[in-house]
């Protein structure tokens, strides 16, 4: 049923069921001019305002060339020629990855992005930032090698010091390997597509003013 | 299992078989691989915010 079906006596209200609900809440939120936009401020002009979509196509290409590194498997990630380009191609669009959101991070933290009621964007790109970190960590646990067997070695003394040790063991293989390609991906998308949604809502963070005393923070809503 | 041998072209530009060399201040220690890394993307901050911003087509400013 269409908004136009709704009787304006009862739009706003329970009608429609919780999908009704939903979709009210959702279009007030995203209005879709909101959601993709096709222009942004003039203060978005400039490189530093670039890293967050450099980051979100790193991440493509690490999910791309991750899922086809589950579809083949180890035996042609270590053996075939085209396996371990598509490995390399893995690692070092982590490595972009990490770069670009480190200095998106720097660039935002010393612009105070979370004014302007931007606070839970900055907390879930941060929490994104350690999902990241943890990603990565297991990534380096599930290489096969003697690089992996040191790593999981000297980590497993550093996580039970901290006592978080037996919640997870960096010994197993397995267990290390369902956390690198299905727990904290997903962790890490679904924090990727919420920073993104309310970058989208809140708007791009204007520059600080250089005049104390305007309290401008650009936010839309 | 040997690598396939990579023609000169390709080959890294800079040779890294061979055991890193690290830096050590007190208890920092870290690879020169790392720290040039490190500064390229200081590097890369800096250049972003100097460098002019092209400015597309059809916006007068």
């Amino acid at each position: 049923m269409s908004d136009q079906n709704v009787p304006s006596s009862v739009a706003g209200t329970g009608a429609g069921g919780w999908t009704g609900v939903v979709r009210r809440r959702a279009v007030r939120a995203f209005p879709p001019d909101r959601l993709l936009p096709d222009e942004q401020p003039s203060w978005v002009a400039s490189w530093i305002y670039v890293f967050g979509v450099l980051t979100l196509s790193a991440l493509c290409v690490v999910l791309a060339t991750g899922g086809v590194l589950a579809l083949k498997g180890p035996a042609w990630w270590h053996i075939s020629s085209t396996g371990r380009y598509v490995n390399s191609l893995h690692l070092w669009s982590v490595e972009l990855f990490m770069a670009f959101m480190v200095v998106h991070l720097w660039g935002k933290f010393f612009m105070a992005a979370w004014r302007g009621r931007r606070a839970m964007t900055w907390i879930t790109g941060a929490v994104a930032f350690l999902a990241s970190v943890g990603t990565a960590f297991t990534g380096y646990l599930v290489q096969q090698n003697f690089d992996s067997q040191w790593i999981a070695g000297q980590a497993k003394d550093g996580l039970n010091s901290v006592g978080i040790g037996g919640y997870f063991n960096v010994l197993d293989f397995g267990q290390m390997l369902m956390w690198h390609i299905v727990l904290l991906p997903l962790a890490l998308g679904l924090l990727t597509v919420w920073h993104i949604l309310l970058v989208r809502r809140r708007g791009v963070v204007p520059p600080i003013p250089l005049d104390a005393g305007s309290a401008d923070e650009g936010d839309p809503s | 299992m040997s690598a396939p041998p990579i023609s000169p072209g390709l080959a890294a530009p800079v040779n890294l078989n061979h055991t890193g060399h690290y830096l050590h201040w007190g208890v920092v220690q870290i690879s020169v691989a790392n720290l040039a890394v490190v500064g390229i993307m200081v590097l890369v901050f800096l250049l972003a915010l100097v460098l002019p911003f092209p400015r597309g087509r059809g916006r007068d400013e």
